[in-house]
């Protein structure tokens, strides 16, 4: 191979690497924790009780439905499951005060009674933050994501080939070195994980084909939006309400129906069109957790007789299970807690690819501007920006979650608080290293995610009943794990603030301290 | 580590991030249409081959020795891409 094209490559796997980082670690770790959406989700809501769900609960939720939303177009049950061991259930309502017209609650997985919870996004708000962002139109907030997702692709394409000794990085540490160390992390966080990483970005970019790589269906389509949903995600085309009241048919042997057809196989949304009216329609949804593709398995049967209309996913063509399965990889749904458990540390060593990467360029930068004698605005504001970005993030996340504790439960606005608590100590977290040299804000801010993140388990004993004590004792493994969990967070970060703290103390001298502010750096370039 | 001249960065980076959008377009459209495969499996292909056409295109623009080669590296496909287009979209019919 000619020593230009490595540099070249190099060069590329740098820049393309550097000027997304930020966004690229904030999308993978919020994407990490949208893992665990749903445990992220009870532990929020310490007020549910986990109880098993039960075993006809289909008719006692179609019957909550009768109940709670007699006259509307349509309901959504989500039924449920291990994990998520509430029924989550949605219901078209125009005079609801949400711009989807739409209203939710949380149903008793045995009774089908309405439970009360704080009002919290819960998990749903790092699945959706990792490429919805936040403050700004959806659609912009995936094409920026999207667009960085291409960044990381040609970063680890480029960082591939510029490394010669993959096989021999991946036992090489070499720590307290400096810049050294931090190479030998990054290469170690890359490589470690490398098909994990490869796979997680190309899927993402997978997921927003339609809305990034749209040309194609464009012109096969000729602007035909319904015939292509049709084709493509095989939605169920929209019936109107024949005005004529009609009873719905009983559930439970068209449950029985889709656990013959998909051999044993459980239902995880019945959605309902219609309810009450004699064109009524009802769609049972495989749930996504039995297979890998992320093409739903549905069936969908009259609202009245129960005769079955048609049945989607189950004879894929090869693009679409090819695509289905992308999807499924991305989102990891299919997931058992042991793979589970492998997909969350590879999401962390791509989280700390990352850190490592920006880290890597400002040390490297730093020490050759040393040797120049003069540290430039741009070395400063990649400091600055990584200390936020990578020290800040963590602090924002365990703000989220102690806002989620300490608000009060019948707060007008709460769930949206939670959110607005969460940016504002990252943009605090941006402001901080502003007062403070380089080394101080990273130890201070690495040290106040620890403690935050370790309090967080002591905060459940004094002020709610599923703390430890309780959740151990009763078996409430999800809760339970999610303390536990969030001690071996606190600890992990209180030991980088350590390392770091004490590599400034044991090596005085070696580097020039950074404690002019940013405005002098500018005036001075 | 010798790096090009900021013109010469800038122009690439053109290249790579447009030029890339547009030949990896290009052949999710003319996969769309020219492929014998149902319409929205022809769709897909050419969606999910498209980021790897992308990445590509990028690699390719920052490796290669001179800015015009770089360019012209990605015209000539796109060129002929975008004739194919052409046939698919308006030579078949008539």
């Amino acid at each position: 191979m000619k020593p230009g094209f490595r540099q070249s490559m190099a060069w590329l796997h740098t820049w393309s690497g550097l000027l997304v980082g930020w966004v690229l670690f904030a999308v993978f770790l919020t994407g990490t924790a949208a893992y665990l959406r749903p445990e992220i989700s009870l532990w929020m809501r310490p007020e549910l009780e986990v109880t098993r769900p039960g075993p006809d609960i289909a008719p006692r939720l179609m019957e909550a439905m009768a109940r709670l939303a007699p006259s509307s177009q349509s309901w959504t049950i989500g039924m449920p499951t291990a994990r998520d061991p509430v029924a989550r259930v949605f219901w078209r309502d125009p005079q609801a005060p949400n711009r989807r017209g739409s209203r939710d609650a949380a149903l008793h997985p045995v009774t089908g009674e309405v439970l009360t919870a704080r009002a919290t996004r819960g998990g749903e708000f790092f699945y959706r933050f990792h490429f919805d962002l936040h403050y700004m139109s959806p659609i912009v907030a995936r094409w920026i994501v999207s667009a960085c997702a291409m960044f990381m692709l040609v970063a680890i394409i480029s960082g591939i080939i510029t490394h010669r000794r993959i096989f021999a990085d991946f036992f090489t540490f070499r720590p307290g070195k400096g810049q050294r160390s931090w190479l030998d992390g990054h290469a170690v966080a890359a490589v470690l994980a490398l098909p994990y990483h490869l796979m997680i970005t190309y899927t993402g970019l997978v997921t927003l084909m339609f809305l990034t790589m749209p040309w194609g269906a464009q012109l096969a389509y000729k602007g035909d939006r319904a015939a292509m949903n049709a084709d493509i995600f095989g939605n169920a085309p929209v019936t109107r309400p024949a005005g004529r009241p009609a009873p719905l048919v009983e559930i439970g042997p068209l449950v029985e129906e889709a656990a013959r057809r998909w051999e044993g196989g459980s239902v995880g949304r019945i959605t309902v069109q219609n309810p009450g009216d004699a064109r009524a329609t009802i769609q049972l949804v495989r749930q996504d957790s039995e297979r890998i593709s992320f093409n739903p398995q549905s069936l969908l049967f009259d609202g009245t007789t129960g005769v079955l209309i048609s049945a989607t996913g189950e004879a894929a063509l090869p693009a679409a299970e090819t695509r289905g399965v992308m999807y499924g990889l991305h989102v990891g749904r299919f997931a058992g807690p042991l793979l589970r458990g492998l997909f969350l540390l590879s999401g962390l060593a791509g989280s700390v690819m990352v850190a490592t990467g920006c880290v890597l360029w400002a040390v490297r930068t730093r020490q050759q501007a040393e040797k120049r004698g003069r540290v430039g605005f741009g070395t400063r504001l990649v400091e600055h920006l990584n200390i936020a970005a990578i020290a800040g993030l963590p602090v924002a996340m365990a703000t989220f979650f102690w806002a989620n504790r300490l608000l009060p439960a019948q707060m007008e606005g709460r769930a949206e608080w939670e959110i607005h608590l969460f940016f504002a100590a990252w943009g605090l977290c941006l402001l901080h290293p502003l007062l403070r040299s380089g080394r101080r804000a990273w130890v201070e801010q690495l040290g106040l995610g620890a403690l935050l993140f370790a309090l967080l388990p002591v905060l459940n004993f004094v002020i709610t009943r599923r703390h430890l004590g309780v959740t151990l004792a009763e078996g409430d493994w999800i809760r339970a794990g999610f303390d536990l969990g969030l001690l071996a967070l606190g600890a992990a970060l209180g030991a980088v603030a350590l390392l770091v703290a004490q590599h400034e103390r044991t090596r005085p001298g070696t580097r020039r301290r950074a404690t002019a502010p940013l405005a002098t750096a500018e005036a001075a370039e | 580590m010798r790096l090009p001249p900021w013109t010469g960065i800038l122009s690439r980076s053109v290249a790579a991030i447009l030029g890339g959008y547009l030949l990896a377009s290009l052949v999710a459209a003319c996969c769309a249409l020219g492929l014998a495969l149902p319409r929205a499996e022809a769709v897909m292909t050419g969606a999910m081959l498209a980021f790897a056409v992308q990445a590509g295109a990028v690699v390719y623009v920052f490796a290669v020795r001179s800015v015009w080669r770089a360019w012209a590296g990605l015209a000539l496909p796109a060129a002929l891409l975008g004739g194919l287009l052409w046939l698919l979209q308006f030579g078949g019919a008539a």
